[in-house]
């Protein structure tokens, strides 16, 4: 946004809750699942019963290792759980369990393509355990609130990123990319619809070439990937707006709402409070062992960006081709089967990238073609037995109702005709129906030869070998 | 005692004594309540356990299937526990009787168990002074002959305090000996459950049944229960040391008269006795009220009146069901604590307040290790400056009241094991001397003890 006063430049940074997908409660034996009938998924510990105590869960610490070192961050051989005091019907201790001073990691990074700036490294300042609320439902009993403490002691960790962002689509990239590393390295779902993501932004602007930064609001309450940027862009136009009539920022949490696009400051009494930080003393220190780091590293697949580095050089595939490749972990893990059932690597990149991922967009993300019968499909290709058009066509039918490649080929016919005589018969009644291009041809127009091999592939219903087909047609367009 | 009938003999008898014992307001159980509980579990008790048929009564901040556990709290009136604390069930493992709930300080916060909502518990000898508290029921009944053995909880010197002043042995083992799983928190760096017994060996026996790792409590250190030591013939090769700041000017005489009588059976025994110093001491007091409010101000968080417990009327909204339930449901010694507490924790005041306290904490802990290191295996000390006092007397004053635990908060803090066995009396009212060993070294602590039990004329005038 270009105004009197200079461009404008827009700082966000990140808080982001992830739920560690773990089989049970960070603190307790309660099962983590979503969707159970309201509190029963509850004990004496997740209920914050009088005596009860936590104990932390090994398999929440092992994923929140992974995830500290998937995105390149210094173990703390020493952390610490924290108490974060405030009162709240859906906190039943009264307090949380977080990290706070001493947090497991700090000071990681995550490489990321930002539309505008190309590669760019986002700084993971911290990365901590911590455990979830429950829900408050306002809308379940006329008048009453309701709670339910399913969720309450659900493992968590909290990713804050530095004010690395430049703008909203950046940030959303971001995120887009840490997802796919959580989900790679089988640390979490990363689903927000069902809260095991959640963003919280920080976001502020100042003038383009300003070094210091303006006054921040923090943006709460965004439940979705598709309202990152509405939320972060709203907000950037309102503090633009507002500080280009005069006004100024005022440091406030604001909620997100999507039903109008808008921003509402929250509530006094939902403002943050004086949380009373203390370690907490019912858990020692958490203790990390460069063994048990070195084991959670063994853990880790290949990464996203490692993968995509690797299939450009070993597949030689261009970084948009290797960048849609590892987008998905299934998805790069059945290319690579392709390939090694003996497709083509670039022709099998191509395959995967158009007809694969589309067929998989429109059936529930399923990779319905099985790796080996696509090479096979390739392969048919390749050899010529089958034109692209009908190829496609087989791939279709595979995918519908299985089968060989080559079977279905032949069961639709559509296996490709070599033989001569059988071709020159087709490019005589294409030669025949188009007069006017055989004389145009015939003048020196030879660019009209892909329009009669596409007719012959038409009237040949793709069986034609295209190239025996140009051949023919060339000898008698020239006769 | 392994034939079936007689558990339940003792049963009937213990039922019998405790409600004989009624005066004392020292167990909260209501009689037939505790008579129907007690056959019941009499005829369920395993007779192979150690402690088969042995009637034990527990302090009513921890957790029972059987009984309410109310912390002497009104606002946890009337709550049932749906588990019960890894002490009880292990005390049940082996065969004993848990003999009913008892009174004590809210949420074991006081130093004389006047500070109960169900109200004040009496000495068992002079019904105008205290117990001391805040384990002060158990401490009664034991000490009244009702029960053998009682269990209690220290976060600051709640079981040898009242030991000292009823005349009984009270042992608090060190920090991650026992579980606290099912102990309501009050400060949990400090908390720990202890015993009560009319012997040395009563009180150590159930320490031992009660003791040893629990996957429950991350804080509970991964060891094997206690292992009792054998009553020795001499305390040859022991070093106990005496720190001269537990002996200040103004140590009330007989309890002087009674140390010094201790002291020298000690030297009669064999040990070696050495006079030690803990510069530290003078900021034990000081210290501990600000931990132990810290850590109660965030444990008490959870009274709300949302889930359990009692929920006071008048609730608009919100803020104002946790104002009138909190307001109404905490007595005034808790509030204050809360307060406190919220305070010293405040952003701006925590590195003033709390972690100052915390470096002195380990200044404190420090201390006894200096000691330890030269050479001293134990070292003896008065468990209180006075003997019993009077019911009231230090209501008004609540550093008065503090400062009657000054030399057994130090324990609490460097999370050491320390015990109270009767050393003398003066006036009929007991007076207690004070044992504190090293970390997980209980049975030494435990054999000096038995030692000095043997000779100590604990019934006479010192």
């Amino acid at each position: 946004m270009t105004v009197a006063g200079g461009a404008w430049e827009t700082v966000i940074g990140l808080e982001t809750h992830v739920q560690l997908r773990t089989a049970s409660k960070m603190f307790c034996g309660c099962s983590a699942a979503f969707g159970a009938p309201p509190n029963t998924n509850v004990c004496p510990v997740c209920l914050g019963l009088p005596g009860a105590l936590p104990v932390p869960n090994e398999q929440a610490l092992k994923l929140a290792v992974r995830a500290a070192l998937a995105l390149g961050c210094t173990l703390h051989p020493k952390s610490v759980f924290a108490r974060k005091n405030y009162f709240y019907p859906d906190l039943p201790k009264g307090y949380q369990i977080s990290q706070f001073e001493q947090p497991l990691a700090t000071q990681g990074a995550l490489s990321y393509v930002s539309p505008e700036r190309g590669l760019t490294t986002a700084t993971i300042v911290r990365l901590h355990l911590e455990e979830d609320a429950g829900k408050s439902l306002h809308d379940r009993f006329p008048k009453e609130t309701a709670i339910d403490l399913n969720r309450c002691g659900v493992p968590l960790i909290e990713i804050v990123t530095g004010p690395d962002f430049r703008s909203p689509p950046e940030a959303r990239r971001y995120l887009q990319t840490l997802k796919q590393v959580l989900e790679y390295a089988g640390i979490s779902d990363c689903d927000m619809e069902k809260g095991s993501l959640r963003v919280d932004a920080n976001v502020s602007v100042r003038r383009a070439g300003a070094t210091a930064l303006g006054t921040k609001t923090e943006v709460k309450n965004i439940n979705s990937f598709a309202y990152v940027e509405k939320a972060l862009t709203v907000e950037r136009d309102r503090q633009i707006a507002l500080l280009e009539g005069g006004g100024v920022v005022e440091q406030q949490t604001l909620l997100y709402d999507s039903k109008t696009n808008g921003v509402r400051p929250q509530r006094s009494k939902e403002q943050s409070h004086d949380y009373r930080y203390f370690p907490d003393p019912d858990l020692p220190p958490l203790a990390l062992t460069e063994e048990f780091i070195a084991q959670q590293q063994a853990q880790l697949p290949e990464l996203p960006a490692t993968k995509r580095e690797r299939f450009m050089t070993q597949y030689a595939l261009s970084v948009n081709d290797a960048d849609v490749l590892t987008g998905d972990r299934a998805v790069a893990d059945y290319y690579e089967a392709v390939v090694h059932a003996g497709a083509d690597a670039k022709l099998a990149a191509n395959w995967v990238i158009n007809e694969v991922l589309a067929d998989a967009k429109t059936h529930d993300e399923q990779l319905r073609v099985p790796p080996g019968a696509l090479a096979q499909l390739i392969g048919l290709v390749r050899g010529g037995t089958l034109s692209q058009q009908a190829a496609k066509r087989v791939f279709a039918e595979v995918a519908e109702r299985g089968g060989e490649p080559r079977n279905v080929a032949e069961a639709l016919g559509v296996v490709q005709v070599g033989d001569s005589g059988v071709v020159a018969g087709w490019v005589t009644e294409v030669l025949g129906a188009h007069p006017q291009e055989v004389v145009r041809y015939k003048q020196g127009e030879t660019k009209l030869m892909p329009f009669f091999v596409g007719q012959v592939m038409k009237v040949s219903r793709g069986k034609a070998d295209p190239k025996l087909a140009q051949r023919i047609l060339e000898e008698k367009l020239a006769a | 005692m392994s034939d079936p009938g007689e558990a339940l003999a003792s049963a009937k008898a213990a039922a019998d004594r405790i409600v004989r014992a009624k005066r004392l307001n020292a167990c909260l159980t209501p009689p037939k309540e505790l008579r129907q509980s007690l056959t019941k579990q009499a005829q369920a008790a395993h007779p192979s356990g150690v402690l088969y048929g042995m009637p034990v009564a527990v302090k009513d901040n921890i957790c029972t299937l059987e009984f309410t556990t109310t912390c002497g709290s009104r606002i946890l009136e009337g709550y049932r526990s749906p588990y019960e604390a890894t002490a009880v069930a292990k005390l049940k493992a082996a065969g004993a009787l848990i003999a009913g709930k008892t009174n004590c300080d809210e949420f074991g916060m006081g130093s004389s168990t006047e500070h109960s909502t169900y109200g004040r518990t009496l000495h068992p000898f002079d019904k105008t002074r205290v117990p001391g508290g805040s384990s002060g029921g158990s401490a009664a009944l034991v000490a009244a002959g009702a029960v053998p053995a009682g269990l209690g909880s220290e976060t600051g010197g709640s079981v040898r305090q009242p030991a000292s002043f009823c005349g009984i042995v009270g042992i608090k083992p060190t920090y991650g000996r026992v579980s606290r799983s099912g102990l309501v928190a009050f400060g949990s760096s400090l908390d720990q459950i202890g015993v009560f017994g009319r012997s040395v060996h009563d009180a150590a026996r159930v320490l031992s049944v009660i003791s040893g790792r629990d996957p429950r409590d991350s804080t509970c250190e991964a060891r094997d229960s206690l292992r009792l030591p054998t009553v020795p013939e001499s305390l040859q090769g022991f070093v106990i040391g005496i720190p001269k700041e537990y002996f200040p000017p103004d140590l009330a005489p007989a309890v002087r008269r009674a140390c010094d009588r201790a002291i020298r059976l000690l030297k009669e025994l064999g040990a070696a006795v050495r006079e030690v110093s803990l510069p530290h001491t003078q900021y034990a007091v000081p210290t501990y009220y600000i931990i132990a409010p810290a850590e109660a101000s965030s444990n008490l968080a959870r009274y709300d009146g949302a889930r359990y417990g009692p929920r006071f009327d008048g609730a608009r909204d919100v803020r104002a069901l946790y104002r009138t339930t909190r307001g109404e449901g905490f007595g005034p010694e808790v509030r204050r604590r809360i307060l406190v507490g919220t305070y010293v924790l405040s952003s701006g005041y925590y590195d003033a307040y709390y972690r100052r306290a915390q470096q002195m904490r380990a200044l404190i802990a420090q201390d006894f290790r200096n000691v330890f290191d030269r050479g001293v295996d134990l070292l003896f000390t008065p468990t209180t400056p006075t003997p019993a006092f009077k019911a009231g007397e230090k209501l008004a004053d609540p550093v008065a009241m503090y400062l009657s635990d000054i030399f057994v908060v130090t324990a609490n803090l460097a999370g050491l094991p320390a015990m109270s066995l009767p050393i003398g009396r003066v006036k009929g009212l007991p007076i207690g001397g004070q044992l504190i060993g090293q970390a997980f070294l209980e049975d030494e602590m435990i054999e000096a003890a038995y030692a000095l039990e043997r000779v100590v004329p604990a019934a006479q005038d010192a």
